[in-house]
């Protein structure tokens, strides 16, 4: 087969080059510019903001923009975990097992007010919050929030993973 | 249909089953030994062949302090019929109908660990909205409602 | 952050079966965190090879507590409770709620507000039906099929945002009428949307109604008979799919049923296929009763006059004696309604919808209680279930359409 487009040179073989070769940047800013478009998220959905989370991930508003809309039903392949809905005290060891299982690195996302505070379920069966379990990075909140509020949430979770330390060969690199 | 809801309530009542009708439907109550048999009588007789809803109501501080509230419904005659009666917090125990509807299970599950009444016959009470574990009947009167009784151990900071 | 260690994590729940003995059933676990139960259930299957033997189903994953959280407000204040029983029809709860709250009261709505109701319960219908068809589609494979159905429930969610403030949860029934009128253009935009729903609908019809892979998975599995469905309290589009005409819209007309035209559908066998077309016609029942409903829809009030239940005007508050206290009372003591008990059921989407209310008078209710049709259908899911392949599982559970928030309360 011949073809007539140019070919673009990446490396020359012979001699110095002057085709991209080398950047300069910090490992922390290069692992987290990756990190941060390859979210993938584990739904762990259990009530009424399962509704604004399939808006979310459908046509109108579309998280693949943000390279995280490709949930992963299994936590040892995700690394985003959406806690989306009320958690109660029968679930929690569900939530907590769950989260166990996810491989580091792993973000934690705490999707409406029940999630994040109990929401206006204070009571014997409600967890009051899902940090008193697990750590939590972002809250979003709202009962159910907006989709625009979730992927504002989204943002800001790409902020903070673009910015953070991300030790890949020992504890201290 | 209030012309049915009246002959309905007259053959039903009876000296120790008073009938009434109220908010469009038939009210008896009934003494806890004869649950089965008006049951029986409402199933068999009356065509209440839908078993709608058990629940409780918690009357603290009277005495006996508890209702213990069934619905049913004639799907071919379309009335509904409420059937009521009172058990004492010592003995808080009712006949169990899951020998006549298969829907009474998992309701007299809810009724039992949200009240803790007994359903006598009910092979199967584990808890169903709450878990193992769970101390108390979250929906009597004395259960405060913010009384959490947590399964996994709280982060430390 | 110090995380407690594992190895304390205790189970929430007791499994009916236990562990077979070598060359026995196996035993699988599915949920309560699984993609394919949508809302959070678990199913405990016993299997021989891939047939399911029995099935144990534990609900209760979302117990939040409602009938407690209900008696510690005032009948007003728990509607948004109410609201998010069965999250994604909650404007039904809303009127159902009111409709027991108003009996007790002995209060008559205007027939504005009764119009109203009848058009945003069905309108809500729609919204439900799209949601579980769009879910159990998903399940399948049917990906364009859910970004069709999930695309036309935006546009609801958003028209309905424009009346009531919120997409989901709109707290938007009152006792006694409602929370507002009608924005100005919105039955306008109505009428646009429900065109735009036939053409939505009508290729997701095209799409999988006839595909044998769809009919494979759906024809003939999950098979339940009326005189089941009638022995485990079915109710609703299950109940009819079985080949039963029974909808309390035609059976104990309320709102304002007795005056429409409408069908009602019902399957042949009552497999996964038929609850889904029955659905599928249901929405179109709902979406020809809509239409007749923006015709009759009258002039006037939404809410009643009276002041036991209806709040005074805003404006009137701040300079009148009379309604300021009259506002106070009811946002600090709630309604005064009369002692007494009334159940009070409606046509939810998922079946006979029942609250239980109980008053000893005053303005906090001594009981409410849900009657919710999700919860009572889990307690016979297991004929459903029981003797098809762990594969059917998923579609004939989607079919079911169980509600976390309505199952577990």
């Amino acid at each position: 087969m011949t073809t007539s487009s140019a070919t673009i040179p990446i490396a020359r073989a012979d001699g110095p080059s002057s085709a991209f070769e080398y950047i300069t940047t910090k490992k922390d800013e290069l692992v987290g510019w990756a990190r941060k478009f390859s979210l993938f998220p584990y739904p762990f959905v259990t009530a009424c903001c399962a509704m604004e989370f399939m808006a979310v991930s459908s046509t109108p508003y579309d998280t693949d923009r943000f390279g995280a809309a490709l949930p992963r039903f299994s936590p040892r392949q995700a690394d985003l975990l959406m806690v989306v809905g009320t958690v109660t005290h029968k679930q929690a060891p569900v939530l907590r097992k769950v989260y166990e299982q996810m491989c580091e690195p792993k973000w934690v996302m705490a999707f409406g007010v029940c999630a994040t505070s109990g929401g206006f379920y204070q009571n014997y069966a409600a967890v009051q919050g899902i940090d008193r379990i697990i750590p939590v990075d972002v809250y979003i909140p709202g009962c159910p929030p907006r989709p625009e509020m979730v992927i504002d949430g989204i943002m800001q979770l790409q902020q903070k993973i673009a910015t953070s330390r991300h030790p890949i060969v020992t504890e201290r690199f | 249909m209030p012309a049915d809801l009246d002959a309905l309530c007259q053959s039903l009542a009876t000296e120790a089953t008073p009938a009434s009708v109220a908010h469009g439907l038939v009210v008896v109550e009934v003494p806890t030994a004869g649950v089965l048999d008006m049951v029986r009588t409402l199933k068999d007789a009356h065509g209440f062949d839908m078993l709608l809803d058990v629940t409780a109501v918690d009357w603290l501080p009277r005495e006996p302090r508890f209702d213990v509230v069934w619905h049913f419904w004639s799907t071919t005659g379309h009335v509904r019929v409420r059937v009521r009666t009172r058990v004492p917090e010592g003995d808080p125990a009712v006949v169990s109908l899951t020998s006549l509807y298969g829907s009474a299970a998992f309701m007299e599950r809810e009724c039992h660990e949200m009240y803790g009444i007994r359903f006598a016959g009910n092979a199967d009470l584990r808890p169903i909205l709450l878990y193992e574990g769970f101390v108390g009947h979250p929906l009597r009167k004395d259960y405060p409602k913010d009384r959490e009784q947590p399964l996994v151990p709280y982060l430390t900071p | 952050m110090k995380l407690p260690p594992l190895a304390s994590l205790p189970n929430p729940v007791k499994s009916a079966f236990a562990p077979s003995a070598e060359g026995g059933p196996v035993i699988v676990n599915i949920g309560p965190s699984h993609p394919a139960t949508h809302g959070t259930v678990q199913i405990i299957a016993e299997l021989d090879g891939e047939r399911v033997l029995r099935t144990d189903v534990h609900c209760g994953y979302l117990h939040r507590g409602f009938e407690k959280e209900c008696e510690a407000h005032t009948w007003h204040n728990l509607i948004p409770y109410v609201d998010r029983l069965n999250y994604v029809s909650a404007l039904i709860n809303d009127f159902a709620y009111c409709d027991g709250v108003e009996r007790l009261l002995g209060i008559e709505i205007t027939p504005r507000c009764r119009y109203l109701r009848t058009l945003l319960s069905e309108y809500s219908r729609i919204v439900d039906h799209l949601t579980c068809i769009a879910a159990g589609l998903m399940e399948l494979g049917a990906m364009t099929a859910f970004l069709y159905l999930v695309m036309i429930r935006d546009y609801m969610y958003e028209h309905l945002a424009d009346l009531t403030g919120a997409r989901v949860t709109y707290t938007y029934g009152r006792i006694g009428g409602l929370a507002r009128d009608l924005p100005d253009g919105w039955l306008a935009r109505l009428a646009e949307i429900l065109d735009q729903y036939e053409v939505f609908v009508g290729r997701v019809h095209g799409l999988v109604d006839r595909n044998r892979i769809f009919i494979d998975r759906m024809r003939n599995v999950g098979v339940l008979s009326t005189a089941d469905a009638i022995h485990y309290a079915y109710t609703g589009p299950i109940l009819r799919s079985t080949g039963a005409p029974r909808d309390l819209r035609r059976d104990t007309p309320y709102l304002a049923y007795a005056e429409l035209d409408f069908d009602v559908p019902v399957g042949i066998k009552g497999d996964n296929y038929d609850r889904y077309y029955v659905r599928m016609r249901e929405m179109d029942e709902s979406v020809h009763m809509i239409r007749q409903l923006m015709d009759m829809l009258p002039a006037g009030p939404i809410n009643v006059a009276d002041h036991r239940c209806t709040f005074p005007d805003k404006a009137l508050v701040y300079t009148e004696i009379e309604s300021l206290i009259n506002h106070f009372k009811l946002v600090m003591d709630g309604p005064a309604v009369p002692a007494g008990d009334v159940y009070v059921a409606h046509e939810s989407p998922n079946g006979e919808l029942g609250f239980y209310l109980v008053s000893a008078g005053g303005g906090v209710p001594w009981k409410v209680h849900c009657r919710a049709p999700s919860f009572v259908h889990m307690g016979g899911v297991h004929r459903m279930l029981d003797g098809y392949q762990l594969a059917d599982v998923v579609p004939t559970f989607g079919s079911v359409n169980m509600i976390g928030g309505e199952c577990d309360r």
